[in-house]
């Protein structure tokens, strides 16, 4: 158990920058979820702490030793990849092993180990077979019980789900969730989905272009984006954007509009705005839902519908020509091509300076 | 789209019948025509009729056999000695030739002997030359397979790394595989020569103590200088074929050794050659397949001698149906080496089966 630092850390192929100073603080026993769009640089990262990548400049400490020169090995690490890695010509029990038979340890020990491991994945039943004889959740399973056995400082993941199918993602996301809870270790995971990142994560890293966009609690981010990237990747289906007018700045809102969307006063939470300026505003789908007086804000037409049951989706085309989507929590028909007014709450709405 | 070409089933034979007409012709008609000329008298050119004279054929090429000679007794019954104390033997060609009371040794020649007390042991077989040249092949396949096989591992781990200019090494080491084995025999013929570059790179090494020799002139020497060069010529393609197999083993294997600690040894075993199995299977079998069939670098360098030291079996049956226009004799040997190879080539792929 450990904490991880990183401070200012660099890498560049070249002249190439990829990862443009990363500050991160990982406490102990913390479960942190680099999450990005691809090629953000988060395997890139993950793979500089491993120490598989070699770091430019900056620093990268893990229990309070700088370990930037460190081999892989003594870094008190173990990493689980998303293609599982594991040895296809030994058996479960023989990769689960792996670490301890290049240590030479002794056969108890070993035996000992691997029980454990696999009591903890509840894999007892697989340890003879061979990787060719097993799913891709039970590969997995082998990987992670690999990483066990080396007893590490800090987990590293690697996008390990990306590999499964759907249903099966989710059964083994609640069991990495329950594997943090039961070795209560620091680890570090990897994913571009955002719905692993939320349910997993103690702290979310949102990552883009190498540089970090913003680190908090999961529901920290998805309340209080600090920018319209966050805002924009955080969230399913992902946040409405408008371009909006700033007409005035007052004391905790700015006056807003746009030819769909009536005048309206939006807390700014601090960020700066000119009269004038153009900005972007965020309403998720969530909190958009058609006026019951007939007389909402924002006015469209309604161009398609999903019925899923528990939620309803539609479709909604604005006067400037733009999209926006309403999720409503109910089943509810809307026909395609009525027109159609949509009200929110001006405290669930956020205000960016920036325009997309 | 299915078009008439596509569909019709002549099409397809016409398209399929120059291939199936060339292995047909060099391969398959061959093959059965050694076998059926073997068990015959057939020779290259000839105005005897042909004979169907069944095994006689594969009689005189695998007769063998063991002949025990008592030292010669005088009167007194004491064994007669030369001025050495070695004991005095009666000739092979006493036993072998006319004499009606051996006629199981009857047209054969001594191979060689050993002795076990003061009996002598003498390996006598009808076609002695071909029996050297079998055990020259072994020789050769016994050293080629496993050194050539390993140099060529060697050479493949080496080139698998991203360095500068790594294609320049896999060009180098790729080049003797281009050149034909004719024109690489001569060049080697001249190194190996009395006044040869390697006599004199020797020299020059050793002050001048060692002497120089003519390594193809030497029965000691000749064979192993044959190995040598032939190891050198092909271990390019070899290594190619190693190298396909390195590159299909997943990177992030070996990062995941790296991680655990494993050291370059123990990431070659746990790693590296578990995933170059079928690989090792397929560069063994062919490099078996390939020494059997030496033949170029003996007809260029040696000839076979000196000695018979360096004859082969392919050489033999070379040198048998053409040189010595008995091409009947030629074709048995074939079907021997083509039964000895098939014989091997089961076995490897039997030992090195998955489980």
């Amino acid at each position: 158990m450990a904490t991880v630092k990183l401070r200012d850390l660099r890498k560049s192929y070249g002249d190439v920058e990829v990862i443009k100073g990363v500050d991160i603080d990982i406490a102990d026993g913390e479960f942190v979820v680099f999450v990005g769009p691809s090629g953000c640089g988060k395997s890139t990262l993950l793979r500089m702490i491993a120490g598989l990548e070699d770091i430019t400049d900056g620093t990268l400490e893990i229990d309070g030793q700088r370990v930037n020169d460190l081999e892989p090995s003594k870094r008190g690490i173990a990493m689980v990849f998303q293609s599982y890695a594991i040895f296809p010509h030994m058996t479960v029990r023989e990769n689960v092993a792996f670490g301890l038979t290049i240590n030479k340890a002794s056969k108890a020990e070993k035996e000992e180990k691997v029980a454990e491991a696999a009591r903890i994945l509840q894999m007892e039943h697989l340890l003879d077979r061979r990787p060719s004889e097993l799913s891709g959740g039970q590969r997995q399973r082998v990987a992670i019980g690999r990483a066990i056995v080396r007893d590490p400082k800090v987990f590293l993941f690697d996008e390990p789900l990306s590999n499964l199918d759907a249903a099966l993602r989710m059964d083994m996301r609640m069991e990495i969730g329950k594997l943090h809870q039961d070795l209560d270790a620091s680890m570090i995971y990897v994913t571009h989905d955002q719905v692993e990142a939320m349910t997993l994560a103690d702290k979310i890293v949102v990552l883009k272009d190498g540089k970090v966009m913003q680190i908090g609690a999961p529901m920290e981010l998805y309340h209080e984006p600090a920018n319209l990237f966050v805002a924009g990747f955080l969230g399913a289906p992902s946040m409405n954007f408008l371009d909006v007018t700033v007409h005035a700045v007052n004391d905790t809102t700015v006056t807003i509009s746009s030819d769909s969307l009536d005048q309206i006063d939006v807390p700014h939470k601090g960020r700066s705005f000119t009269v004038g300026q153009a900005a972007t505003l965020g309403v998720r789908p969530q909190y958009l839902h058609p006026a019951a007086d007939e007389v909402g804000r924002l006015h469209g037409k309604v161009i398609l519908t999903e019925r899923l049951g528990s939620e309803t989706v539609i479709d909604i085309g604005l006067a400037d020509g733009s999209k926006v989507i309403a999720a409503l929590a109910e089943d509810s028909i809307q026909i395609a091509g009525t027109d159609v007014n949509l009200d929110f709450d001006p405290n669930q709405a956020h205000i960016f300076p920036e325009t997309r | 789209m299915a078009s008439k070409l596509t569909t019709s089933n002549r099409a397809g034979w016409a398209f399929a019948f120059p291939g199936f007409g060339l292995l047909a012709m060099f391969i398959v008609v061959p093959f059965f025509f050694a076998f059926y000329l073997s068990l015959t008298n057939q020779r290259l050119i000839s105005p005897n009729p042909t004979e169907f004279v069944g095994l006689d054929n594969y009689r005189s090429l695998l007769s063998i056999s063991v002949l025990s000679i008592e030292p010669e007794v005088d009167d007194a019954g004491a064994v007669v000695r030369n001025e050495d104390g070695n004991p005095k033997y009666p000739r092979v060609r006493t036993f072998t030739r006319n004499n009606p009371e051996y006629p199981q040794y009857a047209g054969m020649r001594e191979w060689f002997r050993w002795h076990s007390g003061d009996t002598a042991k003498v390996v006598v077989a009808t076609d002695v030359v071909f029996w050297k040249s079998l055990r020259n092949t072994l020789m050769f396949v016994l050293v080629v397979a496993p050194v050539q096989g390993a140099i060529a591992l060697g050479l493949a781990l080496l080139i698998n790394q991203r360095l500068r200019a790594i294609n320049i090494y896999r060009a180098i080491y790729f080049m003797p595989v281009v050149v034909s084995i004719v024109v690489v025999s001569l060049l080697w013929r001249f190194l190996y020569a009395e006044e040869g570059l390697l006599n004199s790179i020797l020299g020059a090494l050793s002050f001048g103590m060692f002497e120089g020799r003519d390594w193809l002139g030497d029965p000691d020497t000749a064979l192993g200088a044959i190995k040598a060069m032939s190891i050198w010529q092909a271990v390019g393609f070899h290594m190619v074929i190693w190298l396909s197999g390195l590159q299909t083993i997943s990177p992030t294997l070996y990062e995941a050794s790296s991680i655990e600690g494993a050291s370059k040894w123990q990431t070659f075993r746990y790693v590296t050659w578990p995933g170059l199995r079928n690989t090792a299977v397929l560069v063994l079998i062919v490099i078996t397949m390939q020494a059997f069939a030496l033949f170029a670098q003996i007809d260029v360098m040696t000839n076979g001698g000196p000695l018979d030291s360096t004859t082969t079996v392919v050489f033999q049956a070379v040198e048998r149906g053409y040189g010595k226009q008995d091409i009947s004799g030629g074709s048995a040997i074939s079907v021997v080496l083509f039964l000895i190879v098939l014989t091997i080539s089961l076995i490897q792929r039997y030992l090195t089966r998955e489980k």
